[in-house]
């Protein structure tokens, strides 16, 4: 957050708004219920720009920002939904439905799912890019949980909210590129891991990819809406 | 104004998305007065007629015969619409792409078989070494995703197709729907 | 070292010692042209002999004094003569483990002339006056970047060298950290007290062990003569260097993904703002510029700003050191002045494509640039002029292909290289440069559809303007700039299934015919 708390006025799709100086444009366009689509970006972890479905246009820049990161500045003029920007939105989720194996109609997470809400929601109707079919591997060692692996998109939601609100990091990335893989601890078992069994990056993930043994079918919504107010206590503490 | 010849075609899927086409009930007859089903598994016809106005297709390609067969279906029609998951994104037929067919065969006809077992080379078509939606063979007109699509999916999509009101598909249904 | 180098002077040594001639002995760093080494210059006269092997040794002395080895000699005029060196300045002129050598050619004389006649600010208007830019690709003029260190408040600073070159083909910074690696830890020195950093760290790939055990020594030697560490040349300016290694990761050429990897952190880029230039290196002010930058610092402040940028084109001053491979005759690393037409550097300075093949195009700014046609071979370099046709400057990778390469063999080739080296942060990077080699594949196969293309060119765009860093951005480069000046190639692929270079391997296809619609 920024020393100065002063107010700065922008323009996000047209509508004049004020916004305190430091914020976001994703903060602020949430707060005036402008909607902007994201997947790496989940409130009460730090951000990393990573999934790029915030992106936006700037006027007077031919950059696109992420706007889960990019402060606001006065007098900003900001586009969250133009053409360009939806044909992009739909190649990455394309990119990330092509990536690993979603099959939704057998996934945990149907129905509650964040990727496959905002196919729905772009109105992704089906993949064009050929699929990679990966064979990857399912760890069930765990007494309350399970990483699939298929249907992480490695958002690292998982790897934050360990290392920064339960503050265990036995989740990391491995690998590079394409081959990239979420571990616990050193690539051992999920199971055999320092794992505290929180199962905070279980709320976390947007997908089906971890998730509770004990919910079967696709009963099983997610609430990550714990950490900003985990986060305020221990603020106010 | 004389009636919309539809035909519905099977390739590798359950036929869940035909059981959901079904169980428009009622409305089938509304719908009658607009299309024929001139094709499709439960009907009588055999062959697959030279001219369809809208052929509905399930299931993913997953054999040379599912090849051939959207070939000859795409020759013959004027609209291809890929109806469910199967035929959209290749869904549950595509888990095997990962293992491959002949750990698939090998595990179906020797390994649980507990008599005769052997590899069926007649009547079984060759399987495809991955299975794949069906926009990878044949251009596809329409998807409507879905597993199944919703009977009101079906009755929406096909009614406004036909009749040429405006048609949201994203507002119907979604993969896994 | 290479070629047998090291067996030749161990030659040289005996031969001098066996002869009662008063000769000396001298290694010393790359002289440029790779294809000719080894290379022995004799001084004072200047002969130039190549492709000199350890049977060779007798016959050099035994002519010293006297006319030159006529089946020694070479003519490398050509290649010498249009070139500029001052990156390249010592190169082939001083032993690189010996700081004497450095000095004897006005070595440290630029740090001391800073330290002692010049401001902060007035070294730092000195780089800005140079015109200097970026030399690890990006082009960001440097003493815009320096004022901004400069400026950023914090008492600790750091300058980090970038030496973590990792495009394939690419030698210019090994070369200058092996040959001359004093250049290297001066101009960071330089830097330092110009921004007010006293720490600084040289970030090299551990595949260089040669670069890293001449820098060592260099660290160590100028540490001894009081050029490293407190009271540098009895001022109060107190300035360090260290080494760190990295595990030759492409993305940490990347500046941030440096730093993390630096940090001890997973070498991964993140998004900027804040630039390293606010917060960097542990989160404090730090200023990042790449090997051959730093090796042009000394040289403008001994020589001035107006110097440097009377050399160049008008908006990219200075030399250029170029790694030029492929199918040239000439392969090795050139200095040329910007501005320079590529059709000087490949066939007068590059001798040409040789075996009597015909140039198809060249790649420059290693695997994410593009491929500049013949007919664009009047094009002066720099760096707007290869952005403009979209290709990059890059950190001076020069691969030259001629009419034996398949162009679309060499797209997926390029984005093979980035997609193994993407780290898998960002979507379209990680994602898309699978698919993009997935679909180059199938068209190198004989199994595409023009509906391919036009994924590929749709999917190339979001790659380029979504991506989190330059390795993404930059990774379509090559397939888009094949696309667009080869799309012949691409369609006898697509559409006539054969490969008009002979290099893809094309199978018949096979024809399914089965009639099975009861």
């Amino acid at each position: 957050m920024s020393e100065s708390m002063g107010v700065k006025t922008l323009i996000i799709d047209g509508q004049e708004l004020s916004a305190r100086a430091g914020q976001t444009i994703l903060e602020v366009a949430r707060e005036n219920e402008i909607n902007i689509p994201t997947l790496c970006h989940l409130e009460g972890l730090s951000n990393v720009g990573a999934c790029r479905l915030c992106l936006v246009e700037i006027k007077g820049s031919n950059k696109l920002l992420p706007a889960c990161v990019a402060n606001i500045h006065e007098g900003m003029e900001v586009v969250t939904n133009s053409e360009r920007l939806k044909k992009h939105r739909l190649v990455i989720l394309e990119l990330l439905f092509a990536e690993r194996n979603h099959i939704c109609a057998v996934c945990v997470s149907n129905g509650h799912c964040e990727l496959q809400a905002l196919a729905q929601e772009l109105g992704l109707t089906h993949i064009s890019l050929p699929y990679r079919n990966p064979a990857l591997t399912v760890d069930a060692s765990h007494e309350r949980f399970t990483a699939d692996h298929n249907r992480c998109i490695l958002c690292m939601r998982c790897v934050r909210a360990c290392a920064e609100i339960e503050g265990a990091h036995i989740w990391d990335v491995m690998g590079r590129g394409i081959d990239s893989i979420v571990i616990t601890d050193l690539h051992d078992d999920w199971g055999s891991s320092a794992c505290t069994r929180c199962g905070k990056c279980v709320q976390c993930c947007p997908t089906g990819a971890l998730f509770d043994k004990s919910k079967i079918g696709s009963d099983h919504p997610k609430y990550p809406d714990f950490l900003p107010y985990l986060n305020l206590m221990r603020e106010a503490r | 104004m004389s009636k919309l010849k539809v035909a519905t075609v099977w390739l590798d899927g359950c036929s869940g998305c035909h059981m959901s086409f079904l169980d428009m009930d009622e409305r089938l007859l509304k719908l009658a007065e607009l299309i024929d089903i001139v094709y499709s598994p439960i009907v009588d016809a055999k062959v697959f007629p030279d001219e369809v106005d809208i052929a509905l297709v399930e299931g993913a390609i997953a054999s040379v015969d599912d090849e051939a067969k959207i070939k000859k279906v795409r020759a013959h029609s004027k609209m291809l619409i890929a109806m469910g998951d199967c035929a959209v994104a290749g869904n549950v037929p595509s888990m095997r792409n990962p293992i491959g067919p002949e750990k698939i065969l090998d595990r179906a006809y020797i390994e649980n078989a507990s008599a005769q077992q052997q590899i069926p080379c007649v009547v079984v078509p060759k399987l495809l070494k991955i299975v794949r939606p069906i926009h990878e063979f044949v251009n596809v007109d329409v998807f409507l995703p879905g597993c199944p699509p919703s009977a009101d999916t079906f009755y929406t999509a096909l009614t406004a197709l036909v009749t040429g009101a405006p048609l949201d598909i994203s507002a119907l249904t979604r993969f896994g729907a | 070292m290479s070629q047998g180098a090291d067996r030749l002077r161990e030659a040289l040594e005996k031969a001098a010692g066996a002869s009662d001639k008063n000769v000396l002995v001298r290694r010393t760093g790359c002289m440029g042209p790779c294809s000719s080494g080894p290379l022995v210059r004799v001084d004072p006269e200047e002969h130039l002999y190549h492709h000199v092997k350890a049977d060779n040794a007798d016959a050099i002395v035994a002519s010293l004094g006297g006319p030159p080895v006529p089946e020694l000699q070479c003519d490398l005029n050509d290649h010498f003569d249009r070139q500029v060196r001052v990156v390249l300045e010592n190169a082939g002129y001083i032993d690189p483990e010996k700081i004497d050598d450095y000095i004897g050619r006005d070595g440290y004389k630029a740090l001391l002339t800073a330290l002692t006649e010049m401001t902060p600010n007035g070294v730092i208007h000195r780089i800005t006056e140079s015109g200097l830019r970026g030399r690890g690709g990006g082009g960001y003029p440097t003493g815009l970047k320096w004022g901004t260190v400069a400026k950023a408040s914090g008492e600790l600073k750091y300058v980090v060298c970038n030496g973590d070159e990792g495009d394939p083909g690419a030698f210019m910074d090994r070369s200058v950290m092996e040959g001359d690696p004093h250049r290297v830890i001066e101009g960071m020195a330089i830097a330092a007290y110009a921004v007010g950093a006293s720490k600084g760290f040289i970030y090299v790939r551990a595949e260089y062990p040669v670069a890293v055990s001449r820098l060592t020594t260099a660290i160590r030697e100028a540490r001894r003569r009081g050029l490293l560490g407190n009271g540098i040349c009895n001022t109060p300016f107190n300035f360090d260097v260290e080494i760190r290694l990295g595990a030759g990761a492409f993305v940490c050429g990347e500046e941030t993904a440096l730093l993390a990897s630096v940090e001890g952190r997973r070498g991964t880029p993140r998004t900027r703002p804040p630039y390293p230039a606010v917060s960097g290196l542990f989160g404090k002010p730090t200023l990042l510029n790449n090997v051959e930058t730093y090796a042009n610092i000394a040289p403008i402040v001994r020589n001035g700003g107006k110097w440097f940028a009377n050399m160049g084109s008008e908006r990219s001053k200075g030399t250029k050191v170029f790694a030029l491979t492929g199918k040239i005759a000439n392969t090795g690393l050139v200095e040329v002045p910007m501005g320079i037409k590529l059709r000087e550097i490949i066939e007068v300075i590059g001798g040409g494509v040789p075996g009597g093949h015909t140039f198809k195009a060249v790649q420059t700014g290693g695997p994410s640039g593009g491929c500049i046609p013949a007919e664009m071979l009047d094009l002066g370099v720099s760096y707007d002029a290869l952005m403009a046709v979209g290709s990059i400057m890059g950190s001076g990778g020069m691969i030259v292909m001629d009419d034996t390469s398949c162009m679309v063999n060499v797209a997926k080739f390029f984005v093979e290289f980035c997609m193994t080296e993407s780290c898998g942060k960002c979507i379209p990077c990680r994602a898309g440069t699978a698919q993009m080699f997935t679909l180059l594949t199938r068209i190198c196969d004989g199994k595409g559809t023009m509906d391919d293309l036009d994924l590929l060119i749709s999917l190339c765009e979001t790659i380029k303007e979504t991506s989190l860093c330059g390795l993404g951005m930059t990774a379509p480069n090559p397939v888009l700039s094949t696309i667009k000046y080869f799309r012949n190639e691409y369609i006898e692929h697509i559409v006539h299934k054969r490969c008009p270079a002979g290099v893809c391997n094309i199978e018949a296809p096979v024809a399914v015919s089965a009639e099975v619609l009861a």
